[in-house]
């Protein structure tokens, strides 16, 4: 758990062994059918203080999206404690609602037949907010997401491009102290991603909203998480920075040399292993504790050097080992 | 400005104007939805315009024969038959009699989740913009038939200045009748996978219980009395055009009203009762 007090240790989102358990009909026979409890959470303690970026993932039914519908308080706990700005999600849902924001990037919270800026208008008066303060965080978004070409465009008529960066503007005109974000960039070109990304990383940078970000594109997490919370089979598998997971699961850089004429001898180091040769080219993985740079100098005594590169660990390699090595043991899902 | 200002409610004066405004926004922003599909609106108006000289050659055939044993129609003479036919086809659009499937899709679809991420009662959410779209209809659909009718036949006009305001009164309870009726067929979806069923029952006991195909008072007393007093139907159109052609004394109209107002009271309850149990059960499938 996050205890750093980097921004100033306060809790925004707590959850203490929040559980969400489904019956399932299983058949058994030509008329029987048994029920049965499976957990799609099953005891996650989560701590987020104010300010944060959270990068929530895990692989399909590891119990993100009801998670975040059990934070939000669409989704009623089967166990364990919540609390989302103070208050209890699910008896305080209407009171919670005008404090959080919420992207999901599979539905819409807009209004199909209206453009864009009659739904703005229409959420100003749903969150009542004054009508300055919500002129003011509009015109912010139209420059930032570069909202004016489709401002008047009936959503139905949008690209999905247009329609998640009319949705991040929705979601934001209240001013939420939270914002949840459920794979806000599924099914975007890379242009539209990119302008996402960059909104949110500025929105992350000032530090007055707390966000939380599901996803499966892993280069959204990279680009705008410190700190990544795993959840596979509805428990907590990491919780902590890129760093500390690549640490943990052994990630490994890579370093790629090409010598004039192959080296007589092979450096001898420890944590460095030769992975592949091919005639002058050698690549050699590095444990964490390895250094590139002891590498580096003891291949300048061994030849001449044409060429070298260093490869970063993938964190999608992470990930997926991350993936593979908590899901032996496979039960039922739930989206 | 900053994008963090959330604040708590206050029951203030300034919170009343923006209960006012969100009432306004989202009653207009129905209206304008409506307002967007024009050639529904046209296509719905003409069959409805269509209909009524149907529904109308028929009553009078009624009216002509209980006229030719001396008597009336249950209560109605011919001029009031055609108000009834008329103004009725043009209630059908107001009142929002069937076809809507709005919440019943959003629940089958998962959508129906971000109605329960805004800070707004979902009843009313649907409700407000359901009133819009009732305006809408009353300047568009309600206003075609009725003077096609008033063109083409002998229309009965009230005699009593009361009724109308009366009638007006009817017509807002008539509405909000049918849509706690039409949230609690669409509201099935929570239960059900599949609420086609549940939708086309509605239509069809509001279409021929709520008075549109015949007058319920042609049915024996017994049954119009335990149709009116047991089920939510006659109170959809029925109710509102006996107030209008002043089937009954003023007593009787105030009656009828309380009436309506009775139904709108059990069915916005059972709105409320069904969202929460409906909440409380609720599994967004599909992420």
């Amino acid at each position: 758990m996050n205890t750093d007090g980097r921004h100033g240790g306060v809790n925004v989102i707590e959850a203490h062994g929040l559980r969400k358990d489904f019956t399932v009909r299983v058949r058994k026979g030509l008329l029987r059918r048994e029920r049965r409890d499976v957990a799609a959470v099953d005891g996650v303690d989560l701590a987020v203080q104010r300010g944060e970026l959270l990068g929530y993932l895990g692989p399909n039914g590891a119990g993100k999206s009801t998670t975040l519908k059990m934070l939000t308080g669409v989704l009623h706990p089967s166990g364990g404690r919540v609390s989302v700005c103070g208050l209890t999600p699910v008896p305080q849902r209407i009171l919670l609602a005008r404090r959080i924001g919420v992207v999901f990037g599979q539905r819409s919270q807009l209004w199909w037949d209206l453009p864009l800026r009659d739904s703005y208008e229409l959420l100003r008066h749903i969150y009542r907010v004054p009508a300055a303060e919500h002129a003011a965080r509009l015109r912010r978004c139209r420059d930032l997401l570069e909202l004016d070409p489709f401002l008047d465009t009936p959503v139905r008529q949008l690209s999905l491009g247009q329609r998640m960066r009319g949705e991040l503007t929705a979601a934001l005109l209240h001013g939420p102290e939270v914002l949840f974000l459920d794979e806000p960039t599924i099914g975007l070109d890379v242009v539209s991603k990119q302008a996402v990304r960059g909104f949110l990383a500025e929105l992350g940078q000032t530090g007055d909203t707390t966000i939380v970000l599901t996803t499966h594109d892993l280069a959204d997490i990279e680009r705008l998480c410190r700190r990544i919370v795993v959840i596979d089979h509805g428990r907590v598998v990491h919780d902590g920075g890129i760093d500390a997971l690549h640490a943990r699961y052994g990630s490994q850089r890579r370093v790629t040399v090409d010598f004039d004429t192959a080296p007589a001898a092979l450096p001898d180091l420890p944590g460095v292993h030769l992975e592949a040769t091919t005639g002058p080219r050698l690549t050699f993985t590095l444990d964490n504790s390895a250094s590139v740079g002891t590498l580096i100098s003891t291949l300048t005594t061994l030849g001449s050097l044409r060429d070298l590169s260093v490869t970063e660990p993938e964190i999608e390699e992470v990930i997926a080992r991350l993936y593979r090595s908590e899901g032996r043991a496979p039960s039922p899902r739930f989206p | 400005m900053g994008f963090v200002t959330a604040t708590a409610d206050r029951l203030t004066i300034r919170n009343f104007t923006e209960t006012a405004g969100l009432f306004r926004t989202l009653g207009a922003s129905g209206f304008r939805r409506f307002s967007t599909y024009r050639q529904a609106t046209a296509a719905a108006t003409a069959t409805n315009t269509v209909f009524g000289f149907l529904r109308t050659y028929v009553m009078l055939a009624v009216a002509g024969s209980a006229a030719a044993l001396g008597g009336q129609a249950a209560g109605y003479d011919a001029p009031q038959l055609i108000t009834y036919v008329w103004v009725g086809q043009g209630l059908i659009g107001v009142v929002g009699m069937w076809g809507w499937t709005e919440l019943a899709d959003r629940i089958r679809s998962g959508d129906v989740v971000t109605d329960l991420l805004r800070p707004v009662h979902p009843v009313l959410g649907y409700l407000l913009p359901d009133l819009g779209r009732a305006a809408y209809a009353l300047l568009t659909r309600f206003v075609v038939p009725i003077v096609v009718g008033a063109l083409a036949f002998d229309m009965y006009l009230p005699r009593r200045p009361a009724t109308y305001p009366l009638f007006a009164v009817s017509v807002l309870l008539a509405v909000l009748v049918c849509f706690a009726g039409r949230f609690l067929a669409n509201a099935a979806g929570y239960w059900l996978l599949d609420t086609r069923g549940v939708l086309m029952g509605w239509a069809l006991c509001a279409g021929v219980l709520g008075g549109l195909y015949f007058p319920i008072r042609f049915l024996p007393e017994w049954a119009a009395t335990a149709l009116y007093l047991g089920t939510p139907f006659p109170s959809l159109l029925q109710v509102p055009l006996d107030v209008l052609v002043e089937r009954d004394p003023p007593i009787g109209q105030l009656g009828l009203l309380g009436l309506q107002a009775l139904w709108a009271g059990v069915l916005f309850t059972a709105c409320v009762v069904v969202q929460r149990r409906a909440e409380r059960r609720l599994v967004v499938q599909g992420g």
